[in-house]
C-alpha cells in the first residue's frame, strides 16, 4: 500500500498485493518539481528573429538617411517614407535570407508588407484629421466663432468678427428633417422586409438596394427640379432636410435590414410559441434585442447625413445669417460652410472653412463614439432582459419535463 | 369494458377547422400598416430613379446618341454631350482603386491576421471613423495637404515613365530647369487619392469581414501541415476572401464613381476625353453637375439628370455586380456587403 503511494509513476505490481487491498489509487505529482525540459515558447519570437526584424529597421534607418540626403536628389518627408519602406523590406528580406530559408524569408516580407500598408494607412487617416485640427483651431479660441453668424462679415475680416453659429443650427434643423423622413420610413421598411416577407417585400429589398448606389449628388439635383423649380418652394433648409432624408433612407432602411436579419430566429419563434402576436413579437421581443445595431445603424446613418456636402449644395443655399424657418428662405450647413469659404479665397475665408471643419469632424466623431458605447453593451447591458425572457422560456418548458434528478437522487 | 362514444348519425360530419394565416386584429393592423410603410419607401425610391429616367428621355430624343459619344458641353452653341465627363469619372474612380485597392487589402489582412488581439477592436472601430469622416474633410485634405506631394510625385513620374501614355503630360517638357507646377495640379490623380481615402474603409470594411470568417479548421489545418503565417494566408485566407476581395473593391468603386464634393475641390475642370490622368483639367459627372446646375435652363436642367441617370445606372451596375459576387461566394453568404 505504501510502496504504492509513494512513488510517482503508477507501475502495476499486482501479484504481490494482496487481493483485499488491491484498490485504485492515483499517482500524486510534485507540483513544484521543474518541467523535465524547459518549455519552449513557439508563439513569441526568439531573440534571433527580434534581432533581425529590429536590426533590419534601423539598417533601413541608415540607408534611407544614405539615399536621400547624400546619393540622390529626394528631399521632403514622402520621399523619406517611401525609401525607408523600400528599405525596410529589402533589408528584412537580405537579414532573414543570412539565418533563414526562403520559406521563412517570404512570411517575415509578407508580415513586413502587410504591417507597412496598415501603418500607412493609419498615417493617412492621422495626417488628415491631425492636418484639419493644425489648419483650423485659430479661428476656434476666439468664443465669437460659436456664438456669432457671418451677417455683415467680410470674407478678410480677423476671426474676433463672425462664426459659424448659423451654419450650426442650420444642420441640425436640416438633420433633424431629413431624419424625420428617413427614420420611421427607413425602420418601418426594414421591418416590413424581415417580419412580414412575401413577394413585395423581395421587391421593395431589391429597389432599396439598388437606391443605394444613387449617388448624393443625383438625389439633391431630384429634390432640386422636382421640390424647387416644379413645386415652387424656395431653397431652404426644408428642401435641404428633403434631399438629406432622401439620401439617408436607402442606407438606414438597408443597415437596419442587416440588423434586423441577424435577430435569432428562436426568440421570435419562442415568443410566438408563447401565444403572442406578430405585432407583440417585433414590438417586445425583435426590436428590444436589435436596438443597439439599430441605434449603431442609425448613428452611422446620420453621421453620413450631416457631412455630406452635394445634396445641400443644390438645395438650401449659402444664408450668412441665422434662419431658423426650415421654409423661410436659404439656410447654410456646416459642410456648405466649408465649401463656400474654401471657395472664397481668402487667406482667413480658408481659416474659418477649416474651424468649421473641425466642428463638423467634432460632431462626427461625437455621434461615432455614441454609436460605439450604444452598441458595445450589448453583451452586458441588455443581457438582463435578454435573459429574464429565456428565464421565462425555461420556466416554461420545465414545467413540462419530467423531473428525473430528484427520483435518481432517491435511488442512489 | 370499453365504450365507444355515442356517434349521433344526423349530426353534421367533424370538419377539421380551417387554417388561416391571415392576420386578424392588431396583427392585420400592423402587417397592413409595415406593408404601406413598405410601399411608400418603394414610390419614393423607386420614384427617384423613375422620374431620372423619365427626365432624361428629352435630351436622348434631341441629342440622340451624341449625348453619349460627345466631348464637349457648350450648351451656348447646343452641343452636350458626357463622353469627356464619363471618362473623367472612370479615371478618377481608377485612380483612386489603384491606391485604395492594396492599401485596403493590407490593411484588412492586418487586421485580421497580424494585429495584436487587444488593440483589434479600436483597429476595426478606426476604420469604420474613416468612412464616418465628411467627404469635404478629405477635400481639404488633399487640396490643402497632399496636393504638392501628389505634384512632385507626377513629376517624378513623367520624368521616369513618361513613356507611358497615361503618365503623359501635355505642354510641358520634365527636364526643364524650372519646374512648371502649374501643369501638375488639380488632375484626375490628384482627386483619385482623395477619393481612394474615402474608398479604402468601404472596401478593407468588406475585406476584413470575410476575413474573419475563415474556418478556423481549415486555418489550423494549415498550420499543423507546417505553413508559415504568410501560407495560411496565401494558402486558406485568400482564397477563402476572394469573393469579398472583389465585392468589397467594387463597392469602393461604386462610391468612387459617385464622389463629389472632394472632386469638386481639387480638379479644374476640362471637358475633352483624354487618360493623360497626371496632366491638370479633369471632369466628373457628380462635378459637372454640382458646377452646372446653378444657371441651367429647363434643356440644360433634363441634360443634367440624363447625365446624373447614366452615372446611377453606372453605379447601380456596379454594386449589383458586387452584391452578386460577395453573395455567391463561399465566404460572403452573411457579410453585409
Amino acid at each position: 500500500m505504501s510502496a504504492l503511494t509513494s512513488t510517482g509513476p503508477v507501475v502495476a505490481e499486482p501479484t504481490t498485493v494482496p487481493a483485499a487491498e488491491r484498490r485504485t489509487t492515483l499517482p500524486t505529482r510534485d507540483a513544484d518539481a521543474p518541467p523535465p525540459v524547459p518549455r519552449r515558447a513557439v508563439g513569441r519570437a526568439n531573440g534571433d528573429e527580434l534581432f533581425a526584424r529590429v536590426g533590419a529597421w534601423i539598417a533601413a534607418l541608415g540607408a534611407t538617411w544614405l539615399v536621400t540626403q547624400r546619393f540622390l536628389p529626394l528631399s521632403g518627408v514622402a520621399w523619406f517614407v517611401i525609401v525607408l519602406l523600400v528599405a525596410g523590406i529589402v533589408m528584412t528580406a537580405l537579414l532573414s535570407a543570412m539565418s533563414t530559408t526562403f520559406v521563412e524569408v517570404r512570411d517575415r516580407v509578407a508580415g513586413v508588407v502587410v504591417t507597412a500598408g496598415a501603418v500607412a494607412v493609419g498615417l493617412a487617416l492621422v495626417s488628415a484629421v491631425v492636418f484639419v485640427f493644425v489648419r483650423g483651431w485659430r479661428p476656434l479660441v476666439h468664443l465669437n466663432f460659436f456664438t456669432d453668424d457671418m451677417a455683415g462679415v467680410e470674407p478678410k475680416a480677423p476671426f474676433t468678427e463672425g462664426g459659424v453659429l448659423h451654419a450650426i443650427i442650420g444642420s441640425g434643423i436640416q438633420l433633424g428633417i431629413g431624419l424625420a423622413v428617413a427614420l420611421p420610413l427607413g425602420i418601418g421598411t426594414a421591418v416590413f422586409m424581415t417580419e412580414v416577407g412575401g413577394r413585395f417585400a423581395r421587391v421593395v429589398r431589391t429597389v432599396v438596394e439598388a437606391m443605394t448606389a444613387l449617388p448624393s449628388i443625383v438625389a439633391g439635383l431630384f429634390i432640386y427640379t422636382t421640390v424647387i423649380l416644379a413645386a415652387g418652394v424656395p431653397r431652404s433648409g426644408l428642401a435641404a432636410g428633403l434631399a438629406i432624408g432622401v439620401m439617408m433612407l436607402p442606407i438606414i432602411a438597408r443597415a437596419a435590414d442587416v440588423v434586423l436579419r441577424v435577430v435569432p430566429g428562436n426568440l421570435r419563434e419562442a415568443s410566438l410559441a408563447l401565444g403572442a402576436s406578430r405585432w407583440r413579437t417585433v414590438w417586445h421581443v425583435v426590436l428590444p434585442t436589435a436596438r443597439p445595431g439599430l441605434a449603431t445603424a442609425v448613428i452611422l446613418g446620420v453621421a453620413r447625413g450631416v457631412g455630406e456636402t452635394s445634396p445641400v449644395l443644390l438645395t438650401s443655399g449659402a444664408a450668412p445669417f441665422i434662419t431658423a424657418n426650415p421654409v423661410g428662405g436659404a439656410m447654410n450647413s456646416l459642410p456648405l460652410f466649408i465649401y463656400t469659404q474654401v471657395r472664397s479665397g481668402e487667406p482667413n475665408a480658408i481659416g474659418r472653412a477649416f474651424g468649421a471643419a473641425v466642428v463638423l469632424m467634432t460632431l462626427v466623431l461625437a455621434l461615432f463614439v455614441i454609436a460605439r458605447l450604444v452598441a458595445r453593451p450589448r453583451r452586458y447591458r441588455s443581457r438582463p432582459p435578454l435573459r429574464r425572457r429565456l428565464v421565462a422560456l425555461l420556466g416554461a418548458t420545465r414545467s413540462i419535463r419530467p423531473r428525473r434528478t430528484r427520483s435518481n437522487g432517491e435511488t442512489a | 369494458m370499453t365504450s365507444l362514444p355515442f356517434v349521433d348519425p344526423s349530426a353534421p360530419e367533424a370538419q377539421p377547422r380551417r387554417i388561416s394565416r391571415k392576420a386578424t386584429g392588431a396583427d392585420a393592423v400592423f402587417v397592413n400598416a409595415s406593408r404601406a410603410i413598405g410601399a411608400s419607401v418603394l414610390v419614393i425610391t423607386g420614384g427617384v430613379g423613375v422620374f431620372l429616367a423619365w427626365q432624361a428621355v428629352p435630351t436622348l430624343r434631341h441629342y440622340g446618341l451624341s449625348f453619349l459619344t460627345e466631348e464637349r458641353w457648350q450648351p451656348e452653341i447646343d452641343v452636350i454631350g458626357i463622353a469627356g465627363v464619363l471618362v473623367g469619372t472612370v479615371s478618377i474612380a481608377l485612380v483612386a482603386m489603384t491606391f485604395a485597392f492594396p492599401l485596403a487589402l493590407l490593411t484588412a489582412l492586418y487586421i485580421s491576421e497580424y494585429a495584436p488581439a487587444r488593440i483589434k477592436g479600436l483597429l476595426v472601430s478606426a476604420v469604420d471613423l474613416m468612412a464616418a469622416i465628411p467627404s469635404i474633410v478629405y477635400g481639404l485634405w488633399g487640396f490643402f495637404l497632399v496636393m504638392p506631394y501628389a505634384a512632385e510625385l507626377a513629376w517624378w513620374l513623367q520624368r521616369n515613365f513618361g513613356w507611358v501614355p497615361f503618365f503623359e503630360i501635355r505642354g510641358t517638357d520634365p527636364d526643364s530647369a524650372v519646374w512648371d507646377t502649374s501643369r501638375y495640379v488639380s488632375s484626375a490623380f490628384c482627386a483619385g487619392i482623395a477619393v481612394a481615402m474615402m474608398v479604402l474603409p468601404m472596401a478593407c470594411a468588406v475585406m476584413r469581414q470575410v476575413f474573419s470568417q475563415t474556418p478556423p479548421g481549415e486555418r489550423e489545418a494549415a498550420l499543423a501541415l507546417g505553413a508559415t503565417k504568410w501560407g495560411v494566408i496565401r494558402s486558406v485566407v485568400l482564397p477563402f476572401g476572394r469573393g469579398g476581395i472583389i465585392g468589397g473593391t467594387m463597392l469602393g468603386l461604386g462610391r468612387a464613381l459617385g464622389e463629389t464634393i472632394a472632386v469638386v475641390l481639387i480638379i479644374s475642370p476640362a471637358f475633352e476625353v483624354k487618360w493623360n490622368v497626371l496632366e491638370i483639367g479633369a471632369n466628373s459627372v457628380s462635378a459637372l453637375i454640382a458646377v452646372q446646375f446653378g444657371d441651367a435652363t429647363p434643356a440644360q436642367l433634363s441634360a443634367l439628370l440624363a447625365a446624373g441617370f447614366v452615372l446611377f445606372l453606372i453605379t447601380l451596375c456596379v454594386n449589383t455586380l458586387a452584391a452578386i459576387i460577395v453573395n455567391r461566394s463561399r465566404s460572403g453568404a452573411d457579410a453585409d456587403a
